[in-house]
């Protein structure tokens, strides 16, 4: 693809440190709820995001405030990224009336408005065909916002990928989609998922534009993604991207791994994003070992302010069990 | 049937309403399978493109989760869409995005996403179309908590009920009968309420709910057999979710004995759920049990005699009305 003028590198202005910082962020949060799972104060299904955070921070980092993202039920980095507070997120999981969702969603059904994400959503591929319809709402309004949807190579198997990437490109609506590849579909590995498994080859059949990038490396997913959304807010219709990478951590929690070996994980654990990243900023000269240290502590207080934050919410009480089924009155 | 100027018929009133809509709110645009160049395959949209243009008159591909899901979007984009499925069964392809999604969003979402999606869909037998094409499936999605689920049976809801859901803010569903579009009524231009029952024939012996296709034939049993001294009250049930209960309690209190005449299944249908509501709230108005008249279970076959009595008609009306009342008089 043509990346453009920033073919190779960040663009200008970007502060690549903040990306560091964004995907410790996640990689954090993800190990605390494991903890917090384990002792009980998160339940349900919790599926976390290590391994893949070079994906969602390198693409929310070329959004602008007025984007849109719908995304999985994998999708606390993409919360936290866009900038939902991790203790509201927190909350969330806390069923807590200080999350997000006020306790209707948990793990799987992170909102908010304020950001425009729209989930959190856990029927794979479901949120696709709403994505193009957001897209169109822009594109009939003549806003020059982008949508972002994201997904797992196991919704490319699913009719409404194929439903919603027809109907974006016969639309060209500004509608990103974003593939993270991350080779397995719960536990079905990507070769007995779908025939052909060159996944930006099928954007091919639908005439659209689409990248495979390294999703283990923040800028190659960032320079990927800008040229894209650059490319759709001046009407070039909608770009397909897969960010190749891989999940270091079960599925869910209930998951005890049959599916593949260990020396297969151990191997991807050696192009963790984040130290990988860590090395390329300290080589150029734009990270040291203290400010290191001090990122590692910053991100630390920060979750362990989450914690407390979700700790001393209020539980959603049962008496507003049957609010926002359907719009309550404006007052 | 053919229209005075001062009559229409049921399509050209759902049309009317459509364009009455496209001009006045700049956010609203109908889409579907056929809707544009074809005129809409049961011609509710005939000409619309012609004055609003493939943008606002949005003719799909077949994908009907994919367009139906778009809607969703729109609607969460700050659209007014009006998504047109061809037929219920149809609809089955986009099940997801109306559960899931459409009707789900605002509670998963605490509250922050309304989706003001309006969904219409042509319903019900009676044109030979066979089991793929017929079926009544309203009663199904009267089960889903955050829908709203509309069945106009006559003109004038036809048009005034589609203005009132499109000024709702959360996702409604109209159930069109397709042997109604060519009913002809009177053209008027009002606003209807997407809430509460409507007593279309008063009567004392026995009150027949229904609702869509099946008020005409109830109310032309009533005629028949108010001609045998049986008066029979029927009830236009309009909105299958949410349910008015006032009206169903209404008329177990003023005439005792009450027959559902559905075309949707008997087992697990709406006629159960409303059986089962006037047992809790009024049971002790019953003069004898509640009666239920829906199609037979079975797909709908294609043979005409095989389709009729399949479907509940006016003489199986009249027969089970005169059971209830000879029965128990």
């Amino acid at each position: 693809m043509n990346a453009g003028k920033n073919a190779g590198g960040p663009a200008a202005g970007v502060n690549r440190l903040d990306w560091l910082r964004e995907m410790l962020r996640i990689r954090r949060f993800e190990e605390k709820c494991v903890e917090l799972y384990s002792g009980g104060s998160i339940r349900g299904f919790l599926h976390l995001y290590i391994g893949e955070e070079a994906v969602a921070v390198g693409t929310v980092a070329c959004l602008g405030p007025e984007d849109a993202i719908v995304g999985t039920y994998r999708e606390h980095g993409y919360a936290l990224a866009r900038g939902v507070p991790s203790g509201v997120v927190m909350a969330e999981m806390f069923g807590k009336r200080e999350g997000c969702a006020r306790g209707r969603g948990g793990s799987m059904h992170l909102f908010d408005a304020r950001t425009r994400l729209y989930g959190g959503n856990a029927i794979v591929a479901g949120g696709l065909p709403m994505a193009v319809g957001l897209a169109l709402a822009d594109q009939m309004q003549n806003r020059a916002r982008v949508t972002c949807c994201v997904f797992g190579e196991g919704a490319m198997a699913e009719g409404d990928f194929h439903e919603a990437m027809n109907l974006a490109a016969l639309w060209k609506v500004p509608l990103l989609f974003v593939c993270e590849n991350n080779l397995y579909a719960m536990g079905t590995p990507v070769a007995l998922e779908l025939a052909g498994t060159d996944l930006a080859k099928q954007a091919g059949a639908y005439q659209m534009p689409a990248a495979s990038v390294d999703g283990m490396d923040v800028d190659a997913v960032a320079v990927a993604v800008r040229a894209a959304v650059e490319a759709m807010r001046s009407g070039a219709g909608p770009f397909f991207i897969e960010c190749r990478t891989y999940r270091f951590r079960a599925h869910s929690m209930f998951d005890a791994e049959l599916y593949r070996e260990k020396a297969e994980v151990a191997l991807w654990k050696k192009r963790d994003p984040i130290p990988a990243f860590r090395e390329r900023l300290q080589s150029e000269g734009l990270l040291t070992e203290s400010s290191w240290g001090e990122m590692e502590a910053q991100v630390a207080e920060e979750i362990r302010e989450a914690v407390k934050f979700a700790e001393a919410g209020t539980p959603e009480p049962v008496s507003e069990l049957t609010r926002f089924v359907y719009s309550e009155p404006c007052p | 049937m053919s229209a005075t100027p001062s009559e229409w018929t049921y399509r050209e009133a759902v049309r009317e309403a459509i364009r009455a809509a496209l001009r006045g709110d700049p956010r609203v645009f109908l889409m579907g399978e056929d809707v544009g160049r074809y005129g809409g395959c049961f011609a509710v949209s005939r000409g619309l493109l012609e004055e609003f243009g493939p943008e606002r008159i949005r003719d799909t591909p077949l994908c009907e989760s994919g367009f139906v899901g778009a809607g969703i979007g729109a609607a969460l984009g700050g659209m007014r869409p009006i998504v047109e499925i061809m037929t219920v069964n149809f609809s089955l392809l986009a099940l997801d995005q109306i559960l899931n999604n459409a009707a789900t969003l605002l509670h998963m979402s605490g509250g922050q996403f309304h989706v003001p999606l309006v969904v219409r869909m042509a319903t019900g037998g009676g044109k030979q179309l066979a089991a793929q094409h017929s079926h009544s499936l309203e009663g199904w999605y009267a089960h889903i908590p955050g829908l709203k689920v509309l069945t106009p049976a006559t003109v004038a809801d036809a048009y005034g009920m589609l203005e009132t859901a499109l000024a709702d803010p959360d996702p409604v569903l109209i159930f069109e009968n397709q042997t109604l579009y060519n009913r002809v009524g009177p053209r008027e231009c009002a606003p209807q309420p997407i809430f509460g029952a409507k007593i279309q024939r008063q009567g004392t012996d026995l009150s027949i709910l229904t609702y869509g296709a099946s008020l005409w034939k109830a109310l032309a049993a009533a005629e028949v057999l108010a001609e045998e001294r049986i008066s029979v009250e029927v009830v236009d049930l309009r909105v299958l979710r949410p349910l008015d209960e006032e009206a169903l309690t209404a008329a177990a209190a003023k005439t005792h004995r009450i027959l559902i005449v559905d075309e949707g299944w008997r087992s697990g249908g709406i006629s159960a759920e409303i059986s089962a509501r006037l047992m809790d709230r009024a049971f002790f108005d019953l003069d004898s049990p509640v009666a239920r008249l829906c199609a037979a279970e079975v797909p709908l076959p294609y043979a005409k005699q095989l389709e009729e009595a399949a479907l509940p008609g006016v003489d199986t009306i009249v027969a089970a009305v005169k059971g209830m009342v000879h029965h128990h008089g």
